[in-house]
């Protein structure tokens, strides 16, 4: 017999026992709803407004073409009027903003540096908070723009001692009554596998990848690729802040090219082509465990077995329980090695040896247990605490 | 009786288990929380560190375990803030930003005195996992262009001068897997030598206990080491015990009202391993006669 669900033990009852336990939940919600006043969020807004300032500054500079201060002109207005070659010195050509890229080339040229004449003005614009002096220079566009942020209020807040200008926040109290209802849907799947919970887990996990996947293309292809490939686009688009030291770095495109061929797994014929980037990420990522396995979970860990079994204090006086401990590690170690030794059969002194590893092994797992337990329980604990507190308003 | 026991429908125990968490909660059951060394060792690493110092502290865990480590998380934000430490936030999880910016909206509602840029800042998620705490250790801004409000590092006061990880006073990390705690020993405590504290999940505690006392000089694990270092810590800062801190959304005591509903869970727990024991031990020996 096969089974394509879930080997998880079906809700027992049938059709009438769910309705009714649905029924008695819709009816406890509504009940909840109306008297506790659940899941209501209280925010205060606060306005914020910012105006938009311009500073303009004449410029009349000569600068090494494609270096942060020159493209920061221009990126403002400056245009460039003439450009000629110039023998400079590094500490020159450093003192005007060159990276050290382009003096490279330079160097290669001969020490002769691209200078370019910047000229026209430079326009800054710059928002600053309404009532804020933008400062000297600073001319004010008329433009604004406003907003508002809101801060929740605890929930536990009695009514009477809420801010004048507290409001109920409709979605935020929508967001609560969701994740209430989720929760116990989740929860139902301790009665049996049911529909409810399977809705529940499927709006996590679609959520869930439409999250990463949005996040993962700002923080992935934008702040890693784009920036570094197209800077002048990523200031443009998506970050504004985006230093003018930023420029293209060429390095960048060999991992565009792998990531466009690791896509090609998906190619009815060209497959293989994927193996080509699948073996530099299994090569790069072996050849960099390897060394900070070796240091931190190889030979540090031999250091610390290898300690003094005679602990003394800085007093220089015998401390019997740390002796205790160094004593039974370094015994632990060794009984749970010869476990692992299997050239030899466990026999005599080394089964006796090896048994004790057992007991050794047996302890750390009832350990690991003893904390998972603790682990789920906690969020059990955390569930229930936000049912009780945030939801229904009880503590 | 025995046969009661033996063929109870497992969600019975759900329920019993269910109820034996739900009552401390709304008694508000919370029982003495011992201090354990471990516990105090975490404390001491940001205690003793002169005030202003450089802390890292990276968030990497989801909503999955906020459970247990959010009230470490929030414990470590207060605590780094009374002591006035600068602070670098950081997540190698993406659903660890979230819980960057709940900890700075505590900074901002709590500590009014302390500014974005000047005594903390966010460098938000980094994809890349190791690779990243590999990258920042040589050198900083050549994978952290920005801050998370994406302005640029040289232009914000505390990162203008950062050059790598080293500029660290110590290193914070709150872990529910990989990457986490293990990685940063790796790749940044070990290799260069920055002191480091760390709060896990109680599933990870086992695997970084070994690397207690070097390079990890402390290890909260899970709730109870949660529990253990929020009790010293509003015991040194008594200010946190107020109502104000107490029932504010993240309560500065969050942990120790989570040690009631784990008591009587756990006694709970014993006594089904007694009983399911019991049955056993009586099943066999009727077996065997």
């Amino acid at each position: 017999m096969s089974t394509e669900s879930t080997p998880v033990p079906s809700g027992s009852g049938g059709v009438i026992g769910w309705t009714i336990g649905v029924l008695i939940i819709v009816v406890g919600m509504v009940v909840a709803g109306f008297m506790l006043d659940a899941g209501q969020v209280y925010v205060v807004p606060t306005q914020n407004t910012y105006s938009e300032f311009t500073k303009t500054t004449p410029v009349d500079t000569w600068l090494p073409v494609g270096s942060a201060p020159a493209r920061k002109l221009q990126w403002n207005g400056a245009e460039i009027s003439e450009v000629k070659n110039q023998n400079m010195t590094k500490a020159d050509a450093f003192a005007l903003g060159m990276s050290e890229a382009k003096w490279l080339h330079a160097e290669q040229e001969g020490k002769t540096v691209d200078v370019a004449h910047l000229t026209g003005s430079e326009v800054v614009t710059k928002w600053f908070p309404k009532g804020d002096q933008a400062g000297t220079g600073w001319t004010g566009t008329g433009q604004t723009v406003s907003w508002e942020t809101y801060t929740a209020l605890p929930a536990t807040m009695a009514a009477d001692k809420r801010p004048e200008n507290a409001q109920l926040s409709m979605s935020r109290t929508f967001g609560i009554w969701l994740a209430a209802i989720f929760t116990l849907c989740i929860m139902s799947f301790l009665i049996g596998d049911n529909p409810f919970y399977k809705t529940a887990e499927a709006v996590v996990v679609g959520a869930s990848a439409g999250y990463y996947v949005a996040l993962n293309f700002y923080t992935g292809i934008v702040d890693k690729l784009l920036i570094n490939v197209f800077p002048g686009l990523v200031r443009a688009w998506t970050t504004p802040g985006l230093s003018f030291e930023q420029e293209f770095d060429w390095i960048y495109l060999i991992p565009a090219i792998l990531s466009v061929m690791l896509l090609c797994r998906l190619l009815p014929s060209g497959g293989w082509i994927a193996r080509w980037p699948l073996a530099f990420i299994i090569g790069a990522t072996a050849g960099f465990r390897l060394t900070s396995y070796i240091e931190s979970d190889f030979l540090e860990q031999i250091k610390a077995t290898i300690t003094s079994l005679w602990v003394v204090n800085a007093g220089d006086q015998f401390m019997f329980w740390p002796s205790v401990g160094a004593v039974v590690i370094l015994l632990g170690v060794l009984c749970c090695l010869v476990y692992f030794f299997f050239s030899m059969e466990h026999k005599g002194v080394v089964g006796k040896t090896a048994r004790m590893g057992i007991f050794m092994l047996m302890i750390t797992f009832g350990a690991a247990f003893g904390l998972t337990v603790m682990g789920r329980i906690t969020l059990l604990s955390d569930r229930f605490m936000f049912l009780f507190k945030d939801w229904l308003h009880l503590m | 009786m025995m046969n009661l026991l033996r063929n109870l429908d497992r969600r019975i125990i759900f329920l019993v288990m269910g109820l034996a968490v739900a009552i401390p909660i709304l008694l508000r059951f919370t029982p003495p929380t011992e201090v354990t060394n471990m516990d105090r060792s975490v404390f001491n690493a940001i205690e003793e560190l002169p005030d202003g110092s450089r802390i890292l502290l990276s968030f990497d865990f989801d909503p999955g375990s906020q459970g247990e480590l959010l009230p470490m998380a929030m414990a470590f934000t207060r605590h780094m803030a009374e002591k006035r430490h600068k602070i670098y936030f950081m997540c190698l999880w993406p659903l660890g930003e979230p819980f960057v910016e709940d900890a700075m909206v505590i900074l901002r509602e709590e500590y009014p005195d302390l500014k974005y840029g000047t005594d903390y800042v966010s460098f938000g998620y980094k994809p890349g996992n190791e690779a990243v705490i590999k990258n920042i250790i040589v050198d900083w801004k050549q994978l952290f262009v920005t801050d998370s409000r994406r302005e640029d590092l040289n232009n914000v006061p505390m990162t203008a001068n950062i050059k790598s990880a080293k500029s660290m006073d110590l290193i914070v990390n709150v872990s529910a897997g990989d990457p986490g705690t293990k990685q940063w020993v790796q790749y940044a405590a070990t290799p260069a030598d920055i002191p480091m504290v760390a709060g896990c999940t109680g599933v990870q505690a086992p695997l970084l206990y070994p690397y207690v006392p070097y390079p990890l000089e402390g290890l909260l694990a899970a709730i109870k080491g949660a529990a253990g270092y929020e009790k010293l810590v509003v015991d040194a800062y008594p200010k946190l015990k107020e109502e104000q801190f107490v029932k504010a959304r993240y309560s500065s005591t969050s942990a120790l009202q989570y040690m009631g509903p784990q008591l009587v869970a756990h006694l709970l727990m014993v006594l089904l391993v007694i009983i399911g024991n019991i049955i056993f031990f009586v099943d066999r020996n009727r077996g065997a006669a």
